[in-house]
C-alpha cells in the first residue's frame, strides 16, 4: 500500500518532468529535465522491486544511476565543444 | 517494534514522494533555467534520500539495504556534479539568469558579479 502511494507520487512527478522535456525552450532545460527523469527512474526501479517482491531490481537502479551522470556529462560536452572527441587541454566541468 | 518500523517507513516514503512532486512542479513552473536547476535539486536530495532511507528501514539488516546504500551514495555524489556541469555549460553558452533588479551597476553585457 505505501509502496503504491510512493509509486503513484513518483509517476506523477515523472509526468510533470516529461512536460518540461517536451516544452523546454533551450537545450539546457531539456538536459536538466532529462537528468531529473534519470533520477526518478532510479527511484521507480527501487520501489518497483518492493512492489513486485523482487529486490534484484535495485541492481538495475544502480546501473541507471551510473549511466545517468555519464549521459548528462556527455550531452553537455557535446553542446559545449561541438563534438565528443574534442582535444581541449582543459576540461573544466 | 514492527508498528514503529511501519510508521517510520510510511512517513519517509510518502514524504519522499511529496518532495519529488514538489521538485517536478518547480521544474515545470519556474521562469528560467537556473531556477529550474534549483528546483530539480530537491528531487536529487530530499526525494532520493527519504525514499531510499524508507526502503532501507523496510528491509532491515540485509544485503538489499547495502545495495540501497550504494544507490544513495551514488546519487548523493553524482547529482551535484551533474548540476554543476549544467550550470557551467549554461554560463559558457551565455545563458543569463533573470534578475529581479539590475545588479550589474549599469555595465553592458549583464555579467552579474554581486553576491546578492
Amino acid at each position: 500500500m505505501m509502496f503504491a502511494g510512493a509509486m503513484l507520487a513518483l509517476l506523477v512527478a515523472l509526468a510533470l518532468v516529461l512536460v518540461r522535456v517536451i516544452k523546454g525552450p533551450t537545450v539546457f532545460d531539456r538536459v536538466i529535465a532529462g537528468n531529473a527523469v534519470g533520477t526518478l527512474s532510479v527511484l521507480i526501479l527501487a520501489v518497483m522491486g518492493y512492489v513486485f517482491g523482487r529486490p534484484a531490481f535495485i541492481d538495475l537502479a544502480i546501473t541507471y544511476a551510473l549511466l545517468n551522470v555519464i549521459g548528462t556529462i556527455a550531452i553537455l560536452k557535446f553542446f559545449r565543444y561541438g563534438d565528443l572527441g574534442s582535444s581541449e587541454d582543459e576540461v573544466d566541468f | 517494534m514492527d508498528a514503529v518500523i511501519e510508521i517510520i517507513s510510511w512517513f519517509l516514503l510518502i514524504g519522499g514522494g511529496v518532495f519529488c512532486v514538489i521538485g517536478a512542479l518547480g521544474l515545470l513552473r519556474m521562469p528560467d533555467a537556473f531556477t529550474r536547476l534549483h528546483a530539480a535539486s530537491v528531487i536529487d536530495t530530499l526525494g532520493v534520500g527519504m525514499i531510499i532511507v524508507g526502503l532501507m528501514v523496510q528491509s532491515g539488516w540485509t544485503l538489499t539495504t547495502a545495495r540501497l546504500g550504494i544507490v544513495l551514495i551514488l546519487v548523493f555524489f553524482t547529482s551535484p556534479v551533474a548540476s554543476h556541469a549544467i550550470a557551467r555549460a549554461m554560463r559558457h553558452r551565455e545563458v543569463e539568469p533573470i534578475l529581479s533588479e539590475d545588479r550589474t551597476g549599469g555595465r553592458a553585457g549583464g555579467q552579474s558579479t554581486g553576491a546578492g
